[in-house]
């Protein structure tokens, strides 16, 4: 099955009409869209608003440990939150993933399995993970070990580097021969988000056609940063992302997801990126399985306001668990 | 992945997020602001409502020419006692003085401004009174600068002197920025005012009055009449003023021209405007859809320098307004002191009535017409964000003003078309340029014959660049070095 939907056929046939069709893309204003992006920050959202961004922010937390020192106690214990992110209020929901390296991807498993019917999804970063410079071979490896570890989601990062010195066929094709590697025999592929490094590549120009790139390649859903590179997520490249999102559905008919990762911290941030999930791609997109956060310390932030909605008070944050 | 999935079972609905009143004290009724103090006129007294409602604000004294000869004395006196004698750092002291009372009363004076004249929260709060305060900061700073703000080839040697009291009309649009516009350039140069705010929107004036109190300005400096067309006409007329400073619309800009023609007053007109938005097939779309939004919707369309004819190159017409129809379809029309309200309300019934007229001529001429779905308010003066499609120059909804949120769609096939159409207007006070090709940009404001282009934005207002028209939009600049000169001689 190919990924690429036909109707875009002709433009991923060679490296030149590719690069013909990703530099045909209407150009972006960088203060015209750095003035979007602020404007939709400045929603007032209130009350049951409020309630509803902050259950659905925490349904679309990809709660992340990404570290060299992650051991299965630690990634036990991220898993456990992840689950029941405030043990106090079984209302609360629980997050949409776990997201670790391949290696821990079947101690996740096995702690997110073991409490039986959780619907939290194990993702693992793949591909040479984070700064993707490894041959092709190696990346391949580096998914399909994950896959078969169980991994629901695969986070691959691209080549910046052939990004950025123009081979962007070599880039397509890496990303299609990893959705080639996320199959598993029996048809539960892993789905695939594919990470940019908006922070390498810098332009928004360059974000609208690295999305557009991934997307024609097979992306699931595109995502900003790895969190290991400043900036990583932003509001402006956000945006960017969700217009393309948006503008692929309108050409194709296929819908792709949206996974800011990195530097995002507070509910009131979440909010803003909800805020403009709804008035930029559409409320289509304002559900876990289009939209996400990678993040590891916006979850408390989100519980305690939460909480603070339901009880009038703040808690300090001894009241919630670590992790 | 496939789009067939079921929307969520709920939807992300803001709720009500309003500003508080409680900020305001609006008074039952207001007097005039003469030599100081407030004090009661000879006329009768008219009400301020306010838009979004149509509630009473306040009852509104009517000056008559007794109230407008005693403030133009008041301001005569001022002038030659006072004001013409203090050393421009003095003067100086007194704009930084009003500046930072501006920023302090800054929420009670965006509340004050929404209520009375209908515009959203959010643009009186970011837009209208941070650009007040800014606009008394800059001049302040030219107070004692004043040898450097004229051209010396002009003749005018190197030490300027203030004109003496200067009679200013202003709008109903941006009534408190309109307010700043005139008064910060005259006060920095020396002159005394009269001011006459709209007459449906005086209480963001009349609380300037308050501010002018508060910062110990010498009284009479500042004068602050209230009235309709009437007090306007004795202001203009009057024979002990020296200047008249006029923003509104081009008709009643002829007859201050009439009645001031062989007189020695100075006059400055800021009139109305028809701009073209321009957007060639190789604009940043997306941008230029905010753009395109921002020129005609911002503040309800009561912007003289409104884009309200957007040309489109033909080649991209269709996608251009698919997105821009999607973008509309978001906007929020409503409560004005809603935070997270997009498009308040009309500003008074007979510009509705304008409004409604000149779109139905629309529609009668033929064009298509369109607007999202939106719920309007019960009660007040509310118009939906409206765009009309296959607009021609032969359209009456592309040649006059309708200062409303209507949009007129033009196409044109190359540059030289673009630029024909939109210098095919009496008026000529703003117009936008979108693409991304810099040189392209350069030569077409080169040829536009408009007072300001913006290119790849448009709306944007800073009390460093000056603003003015080109034929029927009037004459003279304001803001900028360039402002000073209408103030000086």
């Amino acid at each position: 099955m190919t990924s690429t939907p036909t109707v875009l056929d002709d433009v991923t046939r060679t490296e030149s009409s590719l690069r013909q069709f990703l530099h045909g893309l209407p150009g972006v204003d960088q203060v015209g869209a750095e003035a979007r992006a602020a404007g939709l920050g400045t929603r007032s959202i209130k009350t049951s608003a409020k309630a509803y961004a902050l259950d659905l922010a925490i349904r679309m937390v990809d709660l992340t440990t990404l570290e060299g020192q992650d051991t299965p106690g630690k990634v036990r214990a991220l898993a456990a939150k992840a689950m029941r992110p405030d043990p106090a209020d079984p209302t609360c929901p629980a997050a949409a993933a776990v997201c670790v390296y391949p290696d821990m991807v079947a101690t996740a498993k096995e702690t997110l399995g073991s409490s039986g019917v959780s619907a939290v999804k194990v993702a693992a970063v793949a591909t040479a993970f984070p700064s993707g410079r490894a041959a092709l071979d190696i990346k391949l490896a580096d998914t399909r070990d994950a896959v078969e570890a169980g991994a629901d989601e695969i986070d691959m990062v691209i080549d910046r580097g052939a990004f950025l010195a123009g081979h962007y066929q070599q880039v397509y094709d890496e990303i299609v021969a990893v959705k080639a590697a996320c199959a598993r025999s029996n048809g539960e592929d892993a789905h695939l988000k594919v990470i940019f490094e908006t922070g390498e590549l810098q332009t928004y120009d360059n974000v609208r056609r690295v999305s557009w790139l991934a997307m024609m390649a097979g992306a699931h859903f595109i995502k900003t940063s790895t969190g290991k590179v400043q900036p990583a997520a932003t509001l402006p490249v956000t945006l960017i992302m969700l217009e393309a999102v948006r503008d692929f559905r309108e050409l194709t008919g296929q819908m792709v997801g949206v996974k800011p990762a990195g530097g995002i911290r507070t509910a009131k941030d979440a909010i803003k990126y909800l805020v403009m999930v709804n008035e930029v791609a559409g409320q289509d997109w304002l559900d876990p399985d289009w939209f996400r956060f990678g993040a590891s310390t916006l979850l408390n932030d989100l519980l305690m306001q939460r909480t603070k909605m339901t009880t009038g008070r703040y808690s300090g944050p001894d009241y919630f668990t670590l992790d | 992945m496939t789009d067939n999935r079921k929307p969520p079972a709920d939807v992300f609905r803001y709720a009500p997020a309003p500003e508080s009143r409680s900020i305001v004290d609006i008074k039952p009724s207001y007097g005039l602001f003469i030599g100081g103090e407030f004090v009661d006129g000879h006329g009768k007294s008219f009400k301020t409502i306010s838009p979004s409602t149509e509630e009473v604000l306040a009852e509104v004294a009517e000056a008559d020419d007794a109230d407008v000869d005693a403030a133009v004395k008041a301001a005569r006196r001022a002038y030659d006692r006072v004001w013409s004698k203090l050393p421009g750092r003095e003067r100086a002291k007194y704009l930084y003085r009003i500046a930072r009372i501006i920023q302090e009363r800054s929420r009670e004076l965006a509340v004050l401004e929404s209520i009375d004249n209908g515009k959203p929260i959010k643009e009186s709060r970011d837009v209208d009174i941070p650009i007040v305060a800014a606009h008394f900061f800059y001049y302040a700073g030219w107070a004692d600068k004043l040898a450097y703000a004229m051209p010396q080839s002009a003749g005018r040697g190197t030490d300027p002197q203030p004109l003496g009291v200067a009679g200013q009309i202003i709008p109903w649009n941006f009534p408190l920025l309109m307010l700043a516009w005139k008064i910060a350039p005259a006060l920095a140069c020396g002159n005394t005012v009269v001011l006459k705010p709209a007459e449906t929107t005086p209480l963001t004036a009349l609380l300037f009055a308050e501010i002018c109190q508060q910062a110990d300005l010498p009284p009479g400096v500042v004068n602050i009449i209230t009235g309709a067309g009437g007090t306007g006409q004795a202001l203009v007329g009057h024979p002990g003023i020296d200047k008249v400073a006029f923003t509104g619309s081009t008709d009643v800009g002829k007859a201050i021209a009439r009645t001031v023609a062989g007189t020695d007053k100075k006059v400055t007109l800021e009139l109305g405007g028809k701009a073209a938005n321009i957007v060639f097939d190789d604009a940043p779309l997306d941008q230029a859809v905010e753009g395109i939004v921002t020129g005609i919707f911002f503040n309800q369309g009561h912007v003289c320098c409104a884009g309200s004819r957007l040309l489109v190159q033909e080649s991209i017409a269709d996608e251009l307004l698919a997105k821009l129809k999607r973008r509309m379809s978001t906007l929020r029309v409503g409560d004005p002191l809603d935070k997270n309200t997009d498009i308040g309300a009309i500003n008074s019934a007979e510009q509705l009535a304008r409004i409604r007229e000149l779109s139905d001529i629309g529609e009668a001429e033929g064009a298509g017409r369109w607007s999202p779905e939106c719920e309007l308010p019960q009660h007040g003066f509310w118009f939906p964000p409206t765009l009309f499609t296959d607009v021609t120059q032969a359209h009456r909804i592309a040649r006059e003003e309708i200062f409303g949120p209507v949009l007129s769609v033009l196409t044109f096939r190359t540059p030289a078309e673009a630029v024909e159409k939109a210098n095919n207007t009496p008026y000529g006070l703003s117009a936008g340029v979108w693409t991304e090709k810099g040189s392209r940009i350069l030569k077409i404001a080169n040829q536009l014959r408009a007072g300001v282009v913006w290119a790849n934005t448009f709306n944007k207002f800073d009390p460093t660049s000056p603003f003015g028209g080109y034929q029927e939009s009037g004459y003279g600049r304001e803001g900028g070095r360039h402002g000073l000169e209408a103030y000086l001689k």
